[in-house]
């Protein structure tokens, strides 16, 4: 890795340092929580997202139990900061994560031996069933998981490097940075290691790497191994910073977001899933507060990157890249200016219906008003179904029409570069 | 002796249902290599299709109407969705269905509300058949019985009887060569896709009623059909019934048993107390530990036999 490549991490923890600032409450001298909150959300979600890229993106393994190792971790730490509070594990706060590392990486160890042996699909199912496992046993098992009321704990242990105390979330928020980095980079690093090659070609091409001599089930193993070590770290971070850890952490719903940010960010290039990560963090944050059917929006979008983009939002920013450097970007902005009222009006009449059909069921129950772009709106008159529904349908047709017609042009603006090149 | 009977009979009628969700998927598995991960929720849109028929026209057009349009869902999936991603690989078509759970449940939910609906076993089936050492066997269960039976010799008949059963039988095996031989392969993916769905839709419509029809009624059933599918061995259909069968009666008769690993230990001499994690592994009661059976043997046996119980081929 060169001096270029480390340029944009360094851009990035600069930004991500000084964010809470931006947001701080200069007349009352205190940091604004929620940014706080959602930041650190952002941090842990990114090495999730990131160690389950070490699967799904550079192993090709469609994995669905990395919220167990994610969980895992976050139990495991909380039995280690009851433990350092009762005086009995003198390490300090800031390596308490590498500890929850270890518990996971024991736990993938045992796991993985089981699940490595099959790949695709079957590995997919056995996963889903590891998965299921263990957030079953948690809910059964109190002295380890606590039952359905989780375990809780006291991250107060006065055990530091540096002395902190870790009581405001703007210090726990911190350490989230440092050891989100740490992890991005040891995770960077392990994809030019010959591990991370060989992940990558038994992904491309299994029968040749088995023929080279690789046993692809070893490569398997280990990749899943470590992925759970990282996820584990996170795990012990998510434990630190909410002091409790329920069934949550393990259950099958966190692992379906681990896949959602990582595929949505895109899983061919490194930083793909910490993209995937912030703005599924942002959603979950701003679009929940807005709509009972977040999940349904992206839901939508994940199914339309399968079968539209299969390269996730990172994937299309990397097409861009030849085409920038050609100095032909110019040629693509008339028709992405074409694309735009008709994907919105597209995107109006599917919101309006989503939000219309599900405030009729579940918003009306809770007694809300439902207030569209703006404006409250009776949803027993027949307008703004047809209104909504209209739009749908002509956005949709108008949406497919530009959608053709940018797709030629971005085929010339193509061939037009790689001519350029010879 | 009663309790066993019971159980028995109960095992069997839920074993029954869970090989109607599992054949559809380990057929559709095995066919087109794709593991349909919607199937659960189809099996969901199969229960509420027939609530919302049964409350309109009556149960038993409803027992038809619903899983022929759980079918024509799975066509329009497997011709506008399965198809297009197909070029991506394997992993992309894994990906499409995943998302389709998530677009599947939350439809329901914006469709149905997030409370149970009351969809009741029609007033026709709604008395019990039998009474057994005192305990009341309801007629819709051997009406579940019935119905799941008539499928399964339907499956048999069209799979071992019917040409197209055989173009299916080869198509499972060697498509490339079915296809040289001027059948429409893609058309018989959907064929066997749709049906599969269609099965489901039919476990939904007789499920339903049985469980409860609830916006998390996917998934609930998802993982215990996968580990089904997982144990009877991906891509066979006899282990998939065996699979079926065993889990049902480890899940019912899991239920009544109210003795745990300790109880097991103590002619040896040994007494346990509940003080720590392992104390509590081995105290706890097997009915409370139910969920986890089925679960802990899809471990088991793939630690022993990786192929599972039937199955034919590594994926």
């Amino acid at each position: 890795m060169t001096r270029r490549d480390w340029l944009p991490w360094l851009i990035l923890a600069l930004i991500a340092a000084a964010l809470p600032w931006a947001f701080y409450d200069w007349s009352h001298h205190r940091q604004a929580g929620f940014v706080v909150g959602m930041l650190s959300q952002m941090g842990l979600m990114t090495i999730l997202a990131l160690s389950y890229n070490m699967l799904l993106g550079q192993a090709g393994l469609f994995s669905l139990c990395h919220a167990t190792f994610f969980g895992f971790g976050g139990y495991a730490m909380v039995h280690f900061l009851n433990a350092a509070g009762d005086g009995m594990l003198p390490v300090p706060m800031e390596l308490m994560p590498l500890l929850a590392g270890f518990a996971s990486l024991g736990l993938a160890i045992v796991f993985g031996s089981m699940v490595t042996k099959q790949r695709a699909t079957a590995f997919a199912m056995i996963t889903l069933g590891i998965s299921e496992l263990v957030a079953t046993a948690a809910l059964m098992f109190h002295h380890f998981f606590g039952g359905e009321g989780g375990v809780n704990t006291d991250r107060m242990i006065n055990q530091s490097l540096f002395h902190f105390s870790y009581a405001s979330g703007i210090q726990v928020y911190y350490l989230i940075l440092a050891w989100t980095f740490i992890a991005a980079i040891a995770m960077r690093l392990l994809t030019v290691t010959p591990l991370g090659r060989m992940a990558n070609a038994c992904r491309d091409n299994f029968e040749r790497a088995q023929f080279m001599g690789y046993d692809p089930r070893t490569v398997r193993f280990l990749q899943f191994s470590l992925a759970g070590f990282f996820a584990g770290i996170g795990g012990g971070l998510y434990a630190i910073t909410y002091e409790i850890v329920t069934f949550d952490a393990v259950a099958s719903p966190l692992s379906a977001n681990a896949l959602l940010m990582a595929y949505i960010g895109g899983t061919m290039v490194f930083p793909g899933p910490v993209l995937g990560a912030v703005l599924i963090t942002l959603l979950q944050s701003g679009v929940s507060l807005m709509s009972n059917s977040w999940l349904i929006y992206v839901g939508v979008l994940f199914i339309a990157m399968v079968t539209f983009a299969p390269t996730g939002l990172s994937g299309i920013v990397v097409a861009h890249q030849p085409v920038w450097r050609a100095g032909r970007l110019s040629r693509l902005l008339v028709p992405y200016l074409r694309l735009l009222p008709a994907a919105i009006a597209s995107l109006a009449g599917f919101v309006g219906l989503v939000e219309l059909l599900s405030f009729l069921t579940i918003g009306a129950e809770q007694g809300k008003r439902l207030v569209l772009f703006g404006s409250p709106v009776n949803v027993a008159s027949t307008w703004p179904w047809v209104t909504a529904g209209a739009l749908l349908l002509v956005g949709g047709i108008w949406l497919v029409k530009e959608a053709r017609s940018f797709s030629r042009v971005w085929e010339a603006v193509i061939d037009d570069v790689q001519e350029a090149r010879t | 002796m009663e309790v066993i009977v019971i159980s028995l009979l109960n095992g069997l009628v839920y074993g029954m249902l869970l090989f109607m969700l599992a054949s559809g998927l380990t057929l559709i598995f095995s066919m087109m290599g794709v593991l349909n991960f919607a199937h659960a929720s189809i099996y969901m849109l199969g229960a509420y299709f027939a609530y919302e028929t049964s409350h309109w026209i009556g149960f038993w057009p409803a027992l038809i109407v619903a899983p022929v349009l759980c079918g024509l869902i799975g066509v329009a999936i497997e011709v506008w969705g399965l198809r297009r991603v197909h070029r991506n690989g394997h992993v992309a078509e894994l990906l499409f269905t995943f998302g389709l759970v998530f677009i599947i449940g939350r439809s329901v939910q914006m469709s149905w509300g997030m409370l149970p609906e009351p969809y009741r076993v029609p007033a026709l089936l709604d008395f019990p058949l039998f009474t057994l050492y005192g305990l009341q066997f309801p007629a819709y269960r051997a009406f579940m019985l019935l119905v799941s039976a008539a499928m399964l010799g339907a499956i048999w008949l069209l799979l071992k009887r019917t040409r197209i059963g055989l173009i299916i039988q080869a198509a499972l095996t060697h498509p490339d060569m079915v296809a040289s031989l001027g059948h429409n392969v893609p058309r018989v993916f959907t064929i066997v896709f749709a049906g599969g769905c269609l099965l489901a839709g039919l476990a939904g419509v007789i499920g339903g009623n049985y469980q409860s029809t609830e916006p998390g009624m996917a998934d609930a059933m998802g993982p215990i059909v996968f580990v089904v599918v997982v144990f009877g061995g991906l891509g066979s259909l006899a282990g998939c019934f065996i699979a079926s069968i065993i889990m049902g009666m480890v899940s019912t008769f899991a239920v009544v048993i109210d003795a745990s690993m300790a109880d097991a230990l103590r002619p040896l001499g040994l007494t346990i107390q509940a003080n720590d994690l392992l104390g509590e592994v081995l105290t706890v009661p097997v009915a409370r530990i139910g969920a986890l059976l089925p679960l802990l043997m899809m471990v088991l046996i793939l630690l022993f036999r990786p192929r599972g119980l039937m199955g034919t081929r590594d994926t």
